[in-house]
This record gives C-alpha cells, sequence and structure tokens, in this order.
C-alpha cells in the first residue's frame, strides 16, 4: 500500500511490491480480525475477550500465533503426507492472488486488469480444493465428512454468487473492479447497494457460506463434526486454516465493497480509508451474525440455495439486464 | 465385514460391521455434543444415520453399590453427584425414601424449604440445558446469558446450602439449614427478574427460524414410543403424555399450589424444548406461592435421626419429579445402620434409550438436535 | 398462492434473524459482567462453605471447643476427618501456653486433628453432628495446590494462627477473642 506513486512502466513492479504490500496486509489484518471477533463475542455475551496481553488484549493473538508455531505438527496415521501439508498452504497462497486486482483506493491497486472480477471469482474456488483435500486426506472420518460438506456448500452456493456479480458486471459493462468502482458515485444512494438490494443480500449470504461462517458454518460444524476438515491439523496447520478464514472474510468483504458500496469513494475525503471502514463494517456484521445465530442443517443450507438464491438470482439477473 | 478386527468390544460386536457403502463412526466418547463421556456408535450413510447404539459406563461410579457399603447418612453426599444438574431432586428422592420407610415426619416449613430450593434447582438445570441445547445447534451466546440467570440462582442457593453445584442440603426430617432473609429477599427480586428475561430468550431463540427449522418435527416420538422405553419428564409430556410426579404421585406440598402441568402432544425437538421452557415459568409459578405462604417453624424434625440411627427393616419405593424426569429410589432395609439394597432410577438412562430407535434414518445433524433435545446428563446416566 | 405463502414465510423468518440480531446487538451495549478475578473478587463468599475449621473455646481461642467424641470422624462419609487424642495421663503440648489446670481428669481436647480436604466432599455431616459446635465452615475458595499434601490440613495448627491473628489485631485491647475468632486467617 506504499509504493502507489511510482508509476513505473514495468507493471511487474507494482505487482511485485503489491503482493508484498498485500501480505504484509492481509496477515497484519487477519491476525487484527482474530482478536476483533474475540473481542466482538466477548462483549456480545458480556465479556471483556481477551484483555491481559498487551493493552486491550491487542496482542492476544500474536501470543496465540507464537504458540502455534511452537506446537508439534502432528499427522494421523494413514494419512497421505503430501496432500496433507498442501492443505492448509493451499487454503492460504490464493488469498494473495485474489486481493491483487482489488483498488483499495484511486491508485491502490497492485494489478489493474480488465477481467479482475473473473480472476477472483476463478480463483475464489481455490478454497473449496484445499477444504477438501484436507478432510480427504487426514484419513479421519469426521474430516472426510466435513470436507464432503464444504465441497458440495461451496459449489452450490457459488452459482448464486455468480449471479449476484454478474448482475452488477452487466449494469456496468465491465469486469475491471477500478470501473466499477468509479461507475458509483460517492453517496450511499449511488452506490450498486441501493440498485441492487437483491444481489446485495445474496451475495452477503453466499459470502458467507463461501468463507464458512456461522450460521453457515457446516464444514466444521464443531458439535456435530467434532472439527470437521480441520480435525487432524495442529499447530500451524491449523493456524494456516484458522487465519485463511479470516483473510477471505476480507477477500469477501472487499469484494463486497467495490461491487455494492462504493469502494474507496466516500461522501467526504474519498480514498482507502473508506474502503477499509466499509470492508470492517462488512465484517462485523459477520461476526454479529455468527455469535447471534444458531447453525443452519446441511440439506436445509442446499434447499435455502437452489430454492432460493438461484431462483431469487436468475430473477434479478432477468430484470437486470431487462432494463440495461 | 472387515477381516481385521479394529475398535473395542462394542465396535467389533455392532453388528453387521462396515460395508463399502456405509461409515461406522464413533460419536464420542469425546465428542462435543455428547455432553460428558457417552458414546454412540453410528453407522453412517452418508450423513444418515443407520443405525445407532449408544455406549453407556464411561463414568459409572457405583452408586448404587455404595449405598449399600455406607450408612443411610452418609450416602447424602453421593445424591448430589449423581445428577450435578438437578442435585436438590436427587438429595429428596433419598431423604423422601428414608423417612417413607422410618415414618419420619417432615415439619412444615422444611416442606417449603424444599420446594422452594428443588424449583429453584429445576430452574437453573432447565437453564443449562436450555443453553447447551442452542450451543449443539451451533449458537454460542445465549448459552452465556442463560448463565448470567443461572449464576444468580447458583448465588441464591449458595447461601442456604454453602454450595453451588453438588448440593447435600437435605437431611432425614428436613434440610441442613434454614432459609435466611437474604436467600428470600434475593428470591423475591428474582422472579420477577427471570420474567423478564423470558422475553429475550424467546426473541433470540425460540422465535429464530434457524432453529425452528433445527427442531420442527426433528426427532418424533410417538407417545407409544416413549411408554415403551418407560421415558419421563419433559420427553415423554413434549409427547404428549400427562405425566408429572408431582401431580401424578402428589408428594410433600405440591398439591397445595396452583401450577400446571404443561404437555404438547407433537412429539419433537421443538416441544420438548417449549416444555422446558414453560416448566421455568412454572417453577416460577409455584416459587412465587411458597415464598407467599412459607411458615414458620422447624426446618429440621425434632426426632432427626442421629448419624448411627438404623431404619426399621422393610423396603420402600419412592419418586420425585426431577428436571429430566422421574427420579426414583428403591430402598431394601434389613434393619442394619446401612442399606441392604438401594436402587436409584435415573430419568437420562430411560430417557436415552429411546435415542437409538428415535435416530434411525436422521441425518447426523438432527440426531445431534435429538441428543440435545433429551437433555442428559451422563453421570446420571451411569449412576 | 403458495408461493406468495412461502414468499411471507420466508420474509418472517428473516425478520425473526432481525430480532435476533438485535437482541444481541442490545447485549453488546450492555456492560460487562465478568469480575476480573486477579484484580476483583466475587462478595458473596461469605455464604460459601468450604473446608471445616476448628472452633476455640470463648475464653482460650486457641483450645478447640472439641471433645474428642469422634462423631465427626465416624459420620464422615469419606474418612477425611482424623482425631489423635491424649493418653489418659495429661501432657502439656508445646504450643499451647495456657493449658487448663491440672486436674486427674482425662484431657479432652484432641492431640491432633487433621482434616484430609482431598477426599471431603463438603456435605457438612461433621459440622452439623458436632455435639459442641466445635466445627465449622471456613470460607477458604481460593485454594491451589502443587501436591496432595497441600490438602492435608493441621487444624489445631490453624486455629491456633487465626487465634494468634485476632489476639495481633487485638493487641491494644484485652487479648481475648470473644466468641468467633477471626475469619480467613491463614
Amino acid at each position: 500500500m506504499l509504493q502507489t506513486e511510482i508509476i513505473v512502466p514495468a507493471e511487474l513492479v507494482r505487482l511485485v511490491l503489491g503482493i508484498v504490500a498485500l501480505a504484509a496486509f492481509v496477515g497484519a489484518n487477519a491476525i487484527v480480525l482474530v482478536w476483533l471477533e474475540r473481542k466482538v463475542a466477548g462483549h456480545i455475551q458480556r465479556r471483556p475477550g481477551p484483555f491481559e496481553v498487551g493493552p486491550y488484549g491487542l496482542l492476544q493473538t500474536a501470543a496465540d500465533a507464537a504458540k502455534l508455531i511452537g506446537k508439534q505438527l502432528t499427522m494421523p496415521a494413514g494419512a497421505d503426507a503430501f496432500l496433507f501439508w498442501l492443505a492448509p498452504i493451499l487454503a492460504f497462497l490464493p488469498v494473495f492472488v485474489l486481493f491483487m486486482p482489488i483498488p483499495f483506493g484511486e491508485n491502490l491497486y497492485s494489478l489493474d486488469m480488465d477481467l479482475g472480477l473473473v480472476l477472483i471469482l476463478a480463483y475464489a474456488g481455490f478454497g473449496v480444493l484445499s477444504l477438501c483435500l484436507a478432510g480427504w486426506s487426514s484419513h479421519n472420518k469426521w474430516g472426510l465428512l466435513g470436507a464432503a460438506r464444504a465441497v458440495s456448500q461451496s459449489v452450490a452456493y457459488e452459482i448464486p454468487l455468480l449471479l449476484a456479480v454478474l448482475a452488477i458486471a452487466f449494469m456496468t459493462g465491465s469486469f475491471n473492479l477500478q470501473a466499477i468502482t468509479e461507475g458509483q458515485g460517492p453517496w450511499p444512494w449511488q452506490w450498486n447497494v441501493a440498485v441492487q438490494p437483491l444481489a446485495f443480500f445474496i451475495y452477503f449470504a453466499c459470502a458467507l457460506a463461501e468463507t464458512n461462517r456461522a450460521p453457515f458454518d457446516l464444514p466444521e460444524a464443531e458439535s456435530e463434526l467434532t472439527a470437521g476438515f480441520h480435525t487432524e491439523y495442529s499447530g500451524m496447520g491449523f493456524g494456516l486454516f484458522f487465519l485463511a478464514e479470516y483473510a477471505n472474510m476480507i477477500v469477501v468483504s472487499s469484494v463486497a465493497t467495490v461491487l455494492f458500496l462504493g469502494g474507496w469513494q466516500g461522501p467526504v475525503f474519498s480514498g482507502w480509508w473508506w474502503f477499509l471502514a466499509k470492508v470492517y463494517a462488512l465484517i462485523l456484521a459477520m461476526m454479529w451474525f455468527r455469535w447471534t445465530y444458531p447453525r443452519v442443517r446441511f440439506d436445509q443450507l442446499l434447499n435455502l440455495n437452489w430454492k432460493w438464491f438461484i431462483p431469487l438470482g436468475l430473477a434479478n439477473l432477468l430484470v437486470t439486464v431487462a432494463v440495461v | 465385514m472387515s477381516e481385521i478386527q479394529t475398535g473395542d468390544y462394542y465396535t467389533r460386536h455392532f453388528s453387521p460391521g462396515p460395508s463399502d457403502d456405509t461409515l461406522i463412526i464413533n460419536m464420542g466418547p469425546q465428542h462435543p455434543s455428547t455432553h460428558g463421556v457417552l458414546r454412540i456408535i453410528v453407522e453412517l450413510d452418508g450423513e444418515y444415520i443407520l443405525r445407532c447404539e449408544p455406549v453407556l459406563g464411561y463414568v459409572h461410579r457405583m452408586h448404587e453399590h455404595m449405598g449399600e457399603t455406607k450408612s443411610y447418612t452418609q450416602y447424602l453426599p453421593n445424591m448430589g453427584r449423581v445428577d450435578y444438574l438437578h442435585a436438590l431432586a436427587w438429595n429428596w428422592a433419598w431423604c423422601g425414601a428414608v423417612e417413607k420407610l422410618a415414618g419420619i415426619e417432615v415439619p412444615e416449613r422444611a416442606q417449603y424449604i424444599r420446594v422452594l430450593t428443588t424449583e429453584l434447582n429445576r430452574i437453573s438445570s432447565h437453564l443449562l440445558w436450555w443453553g447447551a441445547y442452542i450451543l449443539d445447534l451451533g449458537a454460542f451466546s445465549p448459552i452465556l446469558y442463560a448463565f448470567q440467570d443461572r449464576e444468580i440462582i447458583m448465588d441464591l442457593l449458595q447461601i442456604p446450602t454453602g454450595s453451588r453445584l453438588t448440593y447435600c442440603y437435605f437431611r432425614f426430617g428436613g434440610v441442613s439449614a434454614d432459609l435466611s432473609d437474604a436467600f428470600l429477599a434475593g428470591l423475591k427480586d428474582f422472579v420477577p427478574y427471570l420474567r423478564g428475561r423470558l422475553p429475550m430468550y424467546r426473541d433470540l431463540v425460540t422465535d429464530n427460524v434457524i432453529l425452528r427449522k433445527r427442531c420442527e418435527g426433528i426427532g418424533h416420538f410417538s407417545p407409544e414410543l416413549c411408554r415403551r422405553y418407560g421415558a419421563t419428564g419433559p420427553v415423554a409430556r413434549g409427547s404428549g403424555i400427562d405425566y408429572d410426579v408431582r401431580r401424578a404421585e402428589p408428594y410433600s406440598i405440591y398439591d397445595r399450589f396452583d401450577w400446571e402441568v404443561p404437555v404438547l402432544e407433537a412429539g419433537d425437538a421443538m416441544s420438548r424444548y417449549l416444555i422446558r421452557l414453560a416448566e421455568i415459568e412454572q417453577s416460577l409459578k409455584i416459587i412465587e406461592q411458597a415464598l407467599a405462604t412459607i411458615p414458620s417453624g422447624d426446618f429440621i424434625a425434632k426426632g432427626a435421626p442421629k448419624p448411627k440411627w438404623a431404619p426399621p427393616r422393610g423396603e420402600t419405593y419412592f419418586a420425585v419429579e426431577g428436571a429430566r424426569g422421574k427420579i426414583g429410589v428403591w430402598l431394601v432395609s434389613d434393619g442394619t445402620k446401612t442399606p441392604y439394597r438401594v436402587k436409584l432410577r435415573a430419568p437420562g438412562y430411560c430417557n436415552l434409550s429411546l435415542f437409538a430407535e428415535a435416530a434411525q434414518g436422521v441425518l447426523l445433524a438432527d440426531a445431534v438436535s435429538i441428543l440435545g433435545s433429551l437433555d442428559l446428563v451422563i453421570p446420571e446416566i451411569d449412576r | 398462492m403458495t408461493l406468495f405463502k412461502e414468499f411471507q414465510s420466508a420474509l418472517k423468518g428473516l425478520w425473526s434473524l432481525a430480532v435476533g440480531l438485535k437482541v444481541t446487538g442490545r447485549e453488546f451495549a450492555r456492560p460487562q459482567l465478568t469480575v476480573h478475578y486477579p484484580r476483583k473478587v466475587v462478595d458473596n463468599i461469605v455464604t460459601y462453605r468450604g473446608h471445616i475449621e476448628l472452633v476455640g473455646k470463648p475464653k482460650e481461642p486457641a483450645v478447640p471447643k472439641c471433645i474428642t467424641c469422634m462423631m465427626c470422624a465416624t459420620v464422615c462419609p469419606s474418612g477425611c476427618i482424623s482425631i489423635k487424642k491424649f493418653p489418659p495421663p495429661k501432657v502439656a503440648p508445646a504450643a499451647e501456653g495456657e493449658e487448663a489446670k491440672p486436674k486427674a481428669k482425662p484431657v479432652k481436647t484432641p492431640k491432633a486433628f487433621n482434616l484430609n480436604y482431598n477426599t471431603c466432599s463438603l456435605c457438612g455431616l461433621c459440622v452439623q453432628n458436632c455435639p459442641v459446635d466445635s466445627l465449622r465452615f471456613s470460607t477458604d475458595v481460593y485454594l491451589a495446590g502443587v501436591s496432595r499434601a497441600d490438602f492435608e490440613y493441621d487444624l489445631m495448627a490453624r486455629l491456633a494462627a487465626q487465634a494468634e491473628a485476632v489476639a495481633k489485631a487485638k493487641a491494644p485491647a484485652e487479648a481475648t477473642a470473644g466468641a468467633k475468632p477471626g475469619e480467613g486467617g491463614e
């Protein structure tokens, strides 16, 4: 996020710098988000949350991360070692790619491409691959069940997600995220959410499902599957999945901000701070949901998708196309 | 059938063994939703349960045999440990059985004290169940809200009993300590407080569409099934069986109060859920009436048995209504200082027996919901 | 029409979700209830009945009222009380300065009174059955130890320490400690 004033002809420099900056951004934010989640949970339940380590417990996540790194990595007997360790890395890696086309500010992006949205949608599928591999390779029946859930859930929910996103793409006539941002005005009523509330709703619900957040956290449903796909992971293996979950939350919230909430534009002082504020507002809402709702059942989840989100998404798309 | 013999006795005898299409999986004894060390062997086809079988005994502590080796008085503290959530009902079952056997009169005030504390304890048990059940269904916050209210109950019960969970408060012929004014005043405040909290419970959980979808129509128990397995308590009442020991075989002074036995016909997890919430309200109603009419007097009978006392020969059965159902104590005395035989009827044991039959063909997630709706306390089942 | 009803129930469901959010949102804004343990402690410890301790005689707070009738040790379901009597001829222990006047009668006060708190189940039968009210509950809640021996209490020494603490607190006044020796003298 520091390099943006350098407008060098070589796109490569921007790309490399962008990836480095994004790695720092994602890492730092994921750690902050873990802390934030615990604080939100605490306050909703009228507890303080973490408060011993550092001011307001801010260093708690760092301490936990240090603990996780220090832990022994174990692997169950009979597990496929290569796939087993590939899975957590695969869960975390695509996150960087996902961030690249996202414009954080007017000039604050690492990759300006016309098909940015397509890139994001394509690489978002990687997440489910990692969950599938994790559950499958860990030689654990609960893990397998979790993986099966993860796959069918993610595959099913990608369709309405696409439909919601397509509606926006049709409206703007572009897959370029910067263009989509600039197509919206600085004021809330000029944002796409005002024009496409249904698409936003579908997108947000699907985003919850795609990131396996409550009430759609079935692949890791603790009370049913012990820990689902990451049952057998210890130490940083688990830590990476955990971080990936938060990183994915940032991704989907960022995309939602770009597509629906006017991106980095705000009524006053447009800039990356507006972008961050919107992203964090969405993430807070996701946390709020998690600490309020019970978990839906698996078949209900899929029914919700096929009977409601997809027809609604299609209808929305049709209307959009007709109007445009 | 797999050629390799793996697993323990129960796994091997869960025949026929795994096939190519199904998965045999152990739910428990360390599974988060079995609330303790219950183990259920489940045969899954996808996420559907084909068969399942509970395996018990991981916390078997020989409570019944301990009854035969200890004196009548010395067995008292065991009672709080059988079912730690509704310890006072078990206290009452034991004391009531001994009193019935020896014909000990309990003073009026002691009866009121017993009703007040036991009903309060029932509320705390239901509150804990409520939170834990919602936790099973995946919502994390309600259990802490329930604990807020339960904390007040525990603070209150700590005043007369001195403990917070495993109470050993009742004695033959009364209770061990009188109720203080602080307790009575606190209880008087607590009743409207909890009534004010219940709408919040309803808004947050009962009316929640996700919860309703997880409970309504799930785990249907027919009255016939309940009767066959001897299910009691909210499980039976949720299936339309109007049976509450407090009403059916009135003991103590329950017949003096105006209260209802909530009964629902649906027989699903939601009806069991609603029954328990309704019972909280009914318990509050009983407490309110008992508070208004509690007489002064002794809290323990003048001629209460001394520790080395021995009851006459004979046998007796005494049952009370616990939070989970009918708690029964069958007691045989041979005239010595230790009982000849003690049999504890734990309601959870019968309620759990239902599960294997009721869970056939349901989804794994529904099995969790059904298991939670039974309100199991594993130490009580294993005894 | 069924479609309409479906939509209606879906909207109702959504509304119930919003109501849930309202509840948690309200709770979010309310003050915390947690008692931060090491800095604050709960205020109802006085009603807690912890392990037992001896009660001193009104005039001699360091000497228990106990008459070594062994009732508590007998009634205890877990056998966690062990009492040693003095042998019939009188021996003056070093710890007790103010010994009763020498008499021919056997000494009734215990020589040793030990509690194994590891096995105690806090039923209170000993306290209830003590004929001379020489036992009461302490309010020790914050107990921690690294070995079982940490929970084997010498109640005589505990009583002596409590009496001493009370005497010290009342040093300017007379050194008599009244009927109730001070609470929680460790």
